[in-house]
């Protein structure tokens, strides 16, 4: 019988809640790496070379972006594209091994970093072993998502569903790509070690095509995807500009695949292709803020909302940060600005206003809508703790950005300054040391946003504790 | 040009560059103009509520993609970027760097060329030339030697007049950073055994009068004679010439302990010291010999 057909939940429901784990863990992470810059016995050097910052650095990153980032993306695209397709997921159990297959690569990675295998490429350390299983996983989703748009019941697929579909396939290629290498055999031994098909400047290059579009796709059009179906439906009003939609989607996608190269200003790389990733970096801006203007001019007409509704909150503060760290993008990309901020904390403290300004406010925005109509309920356990989830978060974003823009410019400007004959007026070291005062701040910064995860995990568990999880009935198409 | 190793890639290059510049014109013209009523919501609706306003692009907002667009195309016309096509300002990140460079020679050069002329010694005594040697140091040689110069494991410290391949006279310290230095120790691992090793590190430890078991020194005595005395020599006090320290004098440059000494006998050591010369120029390299010299050679 039609009517009984339901949606499918439960790999949503699997994702949403390892989205909240793996966030409190990368971010945890993240906290004792900022801790051991400015106390460096958080190495643990007496317990081996496990806990060092070099080898938790990168446990950090792919725990964030992956792990939390990768949940949460897989929890709302299965979600959005049954509901804006009006119907079931494609081949549940091809699903269900994207949940599994996910979680594995993660347990992989979180047991290999801190043991030392990685390819040393940032954002793709993880070991060829560990990328064929990722491979897997991503074509098994790939296979999903456009199985379910495939068999949708709507003759227009909707524009989340175009980001979340152009996130999938650029990956795909990304990954794949960059992450050809040849491995290492031991005495006829196929070993976990491997290195780079590419050599040189061209590794180099190969390695920041994946590194900026891994931004450009996972980090952005995967979340924009997000962002089109959580903020409309949230705010309750229609979406602003399907024209603005179409452009910025196109330039949106077309040009990020140009950006890499601004990664390597002033390197080996050749004069032309710094230049190209320079210019594409700077039409990037408009096509970025498309995405910030569609969704924050969405809420035209329901200001008010703003007032009261954290979940709005979360995610018009998303998009702000969104269109902030959109438009230091580029700017950072151009080449004299780039000789000040290479190297150093600017750089950091521009991904952060990204990652969590952006990517976790949008996805923490997301679940709150999310998990208690997983569970047949209404809203979250306590919309307290979601506006104190809030301000907390909001409030340590601003003291990292802030705290990583002055020591970032500080350092800049220290390494650059000479004596009247020449030489270097500060060593390296004092740059170093000048530093603390704002790496403390940063700490605290990031110490806060994961106290903000910490009572998100409490609120989720107090909503779906007891709950009986729900999937909702697949709907019949509007007929407008 | 030189980074194109056929005209096939620079032509795939143009071609690339010159379609994207293509595609991001047509997108936007294509939809500057909103067909249908504005301000109506598109026909189509998904999951009960999503629907679509009939808007057209920001006006600011297109302004702003057009204007990064032609800055893009301008860019191209007057630096590398579109293929082979130098750019008609003829910028290179080389010349620019010869450029520079030449600036600061022009504009450094002559305060360290005042003392070429000069003794070494005389300019260890010139407060002016000392400042600057300083601050060579501080920005060439301290990342290895410490800020101090009194170095750190491996890196020998510059302070104690203590020279491992010379004597300390300013021609031996302007010839070590002009043209670097490499000490070399013998692994003795596939020589000697661990008994041998061991004997032969506490034998080592008594000539520096440090605490020692004595039938083991007594046995590394005679391991010593026969494989170590051929570079450090029969009284241990080392061979310049070959960088063999002396090894009489309580000086360690990777470290004095029992489990230290059996690490170097067993895996040897490659040490090296960059060469200055061609990096810094001749001026250069003397104030900072100067420097050096100076520092265990107090006036």
């Amino acid at each position: 019988m039609q009517t009984e057909a339901t949606y499918n939940y439960k790999v949503v429901r699997q994702f949403a809640i390892m989205a909240v784990v793996w966030g409190i863990v990368g971010m945890l992470v993240g906290v004792l790496i900022a801790a051991q810059l400015v106390w460096p016995q958080l190495n643990f050097p007496q317990l081996g070379e496990w806990f060092h910052f070099g080898r938790l650095r990168p446990l950090h990153t792919n725990a964030v972006i992956f792990a939390f980032g990768g949940s949460a993306l897989f929890a709302t695209s299965y979600y959005v594209v049954q509901r804006t397709c009006h119907t079931r997921l494609f081949a549940p159990g091809l699903a269900a091994f994207t949940f599994w297959g996910w979680q594995l690569v993660i347990v992989l990675a979180a047991l290999s970093l801190p043991l030392g295998f990685t390819t040393g490429k940032e954002y793709a350390e993880l070991e060829w072993p560990i990328d064929i299983l990722i491979t897997l996983v991503w074509v098994a989703y790939a296979v999903v998502f456009f199985g379910t748009i495939a068999q949708r019941k709507v003759s227009h697929i909707y524009v989340a569903n175009w980001f979340y579909g152009a996130f999938i396939i650029a990956v795909a290629l990304l990954h794949v790509v960059n992450s050809m290498a040849m491995p290492v055999f031991e005495a006829g031994i196929l070993t976990p070690k491997s290195y780079s098909a590419y050599a040189g400047a061209q590794d180099a290059m190969v390695q920041w095509w994946y590194g900026h579009n891994a931004v450009g796709f996972f980090l952005t059009a995967g979340f924009l995807g997000m962002m089109y179906y959580f903020v409309p439906k949230q705010a309750g009003r229609p979406v602003y500009s399907y024209r603005l939609s179409v452009v910025h989607f196109w330039a949106l996608i077309f040009t990020y695949m140009w950006a890499g190269p601004h990664h390597l200003h002033y390197t080996a790389l050749p004069d032309w292709t710094q230049s190209l990733g320079m210019i594409f970096s700077l039409i990037l801006l408009a096509p970025s803020w498309g995405g910030m203007i569609n969704g924050i001019m969405t809420l035209s007409g329901a200001w008010h909302k703003l007032r009261d509704d954290p979940i709005l909150k979360f995610l018009i503060v998303s998009l702000s940060f969104y269109g902030m760290s959109t438009f230091e993008g580029p700017m950072m990309s151009v080449k004299t600005v780039n000789a000040l901020s290479h190297y150093t904390d600017w750089t950091v403290g521009h991904v952060h206003s990204g990652a969590l300004g952006w990517v976790a406010m949008v996805s923490i925005g997301s679940l709150y809508y999310l998990v208690p109509r997983l569970y047949g309920k209404v809203e979250m356990y306590s919309r307290d703790l979601v506006t104190a989830h809030f301000w907390i978060a909001t409030i340590g974003i601003v003291l990292y950005i802030a705290s990583m823009w002055i020591s970032g410019v500080m350092q800049g400007l220290m390494w650059r300054a000479t004596n009247v004959d020449g030489t270097l007026t500060y060593a390296f070291v004092e740059s170093v040391k000048a530093s603390y005062p704002f790496w403390t701040i940063r700490v605290l910064g990031g110490l806060l946003f994961l106290v903000g995860m910490l009572l998100m995990a409490y609120n989720v568990f107090k909503t779906v504790a007891g709950a009986k999880p729900v999937d909702a009935p697949v709907l019949a198409p509007a007929h407008a | 040009m030189a980074d194109f190793v056929s005209g096939f890639w620079n032509m795939y290059v143009m071609v690339l560059v010159a379609v994207s510049f293509v595609f991001c014109i047509v997108i936007i013209m294509l939809n500057m103009r909103v067909s249908g009523k504005v301000g109506e919501l598109q026909p189509h609706k998904w999951d009960e509520t999503l629907q679509e306003w009939n808007n057209p692009l920001p006006r600011w907002w297109m302004y702003l993609y057009w204007i990064t667009i032609f800055f893009g195309i301008a860019y191209l016309i007057i630096y590398p970027g579109f293929g082979a096509f130098p750019g008609i300002a003829k910028w290179t990140s080389v010349g620019q760097w010869e450029q520079e460079m030449k600036r600061a020679d022009e504009q450094y050069g002559p305060k360290f060329a005042k003392y070429r002329n000069m003794d070494v010694k005389a300019v260890a005594a010139d407060p002016e030339a000392m400042a600057m040697g300083k601050r060579l140091f501080q920005t060439y040689c301290m990342q290895c030697h410490g800020a101090d110069a009194r170095g750190a494991k491996g890196f020998p410290n510059l302070t104690d007049n203590d020279w491992l391949g010379g004597d300390g006279s300013p021609e031996y310290i302007k010839t070590t950073i002009a043209q670097g230095r490499i000490g070399v120790m013998t692994p003795f691992k596939d020589i000697l055994s661990e008994e041998q090793i061991r004997d032969v590190a506490h034998y080592v430890r008594s000539l520096s009068g440090l605490s020692h078991d004595a039938p083991r020194a007594e046995r590394g005595a005679t391991v010593f004679a026969e494989n170590c005395a051929v570079c450090h020599g029969p009284d241990a006090k080392g061979n310049p010439l070959l960088g063999a320290p002396n090894l009489t004098d309580d000086i360690w440059l990777w470290g004095s302990s029992e489990a230290q000494i059996i690490a170097i006998v067993t895996n040897g050591i490659q040490n090296r010291m960059p060469a200055f010369g061609e990096f810094l120029g001749e001026d250069k390299v003397h104030i900072l010999t100067a420097y050096v010299w100076g520092l265990s050679n107090k006036q």
